[in-house]
């Protein structure tokens, strides 16, 4: 993974098949981000990026999963979601993280507004073989 | 089926949203709410959020599309009780929700649409 972090304290995998496990995902990823002890405003944002991008996981990739991990970095502590899927993957990322971009009828704004609500974001994708999203969000000091 | 219930109020219907909607059930209060627009003829619907912590993309989309169905079919929709932590989080999203009138709660969200004549 792009993303560098030191160390994993506890990191579970769920599996993203359907509408309902977007729900099991943001009702697990609230638990993690309690448990790192973020704001309200905090969670609320690190819930609404992982909604987006596991709805993505679900309709364009075909379904996947998503491990989520509490993660530190020297004193940083933070949640670290990766998603994961074999769907048919993004020929042009660059496009696909523009606002306003969409291929399936939605506003847009999922890649583009999940990456405006987290603090590291990395995205891979290749055509037949899938994408793999990771992105982290901080504990402000 | 699994349903977000629809009271009627006078001429307004009343939806408290209290559950974490997967999409197809957003999607289906959207359709229910059209239909009983037209059903009660009513004139307004009032939308509580207040218990929703998360509004993504996909809900915000289905708020402006009742709205924008329900002036369609002159009735005003007012969004109340929304949580700061909401509202923060989707203006960073990019959601603005234009054209969707809000309210702080209930009650002067019920006092916007007596007030707007509906």
């Amino acid at each position: 993974m792009a993303i560098d972090v030191q160390r994993v304290e506890r990191s579970d995998e769920l599996a993203l098949k359907g509408g309902e496990d977007v729900v099991r995902l943001r009702q697990a990823v609230r638990e993690r981000a309690v448990a790192v002890g973020f704001s309200l405003v905090d969670q609320t944002k690190i819930v609404t990026a992982a909604s987006e991008i596991g709805r993505n996981t679900v309709q364009y990739g075909g379904g996947g999963t998503a491990r989520l991990a509490i993660v530190t970095n020297g004193t940083r502590r933070g949640l670290r979601l990766e998603f994961s899927d074999n769907g048919p993957g993004i020929a042009d990322l660059a496009q696909a993280l523009q606002d306003g971009f969409t291929t399936g009828g939605g506003l847009g704004l999922g890649l583009s507004g999940a990456k405006r609500l987290c603090d590291e974001f990395d995205i891979q994708s290749e055509v037949g073989r899938g994408t793999r999203v990771s992105l982290v969000r901080w504990k402000p000091y | 089926m699994e349903r977000i219930p629809i009271l009627r109020m006078g001429r307004f219907l009343l939806v408290t949203i209290q559950v974490d909607m997967h999409d197809q059930l957003a999607l289906t209060l959207q359709d229910d709410l059209t239909q009983r627009i037209v059903a009660d003829r009513a004139r307004g619907v009032l939308m509580d959020i207040s218990s929703l912590d998360v509004v993504d993309s996909f809900i915000g989309r289905m708020i402006s599309n009742i709205a924008a169905m329900s002036r369609v079919l002159d009735a005003q929709t007012v969004v109340v009780g929304m949580q700061p932590a909401v509202a923060i989080t989707l203006v960073e999203l990019g959601l603005d929700l234009a054209g969707v009138r809000t309210a702080l709660n209930v009650e002067r969200g019920m006092a916007l649409l007596q007030q707007s004549g509906a």
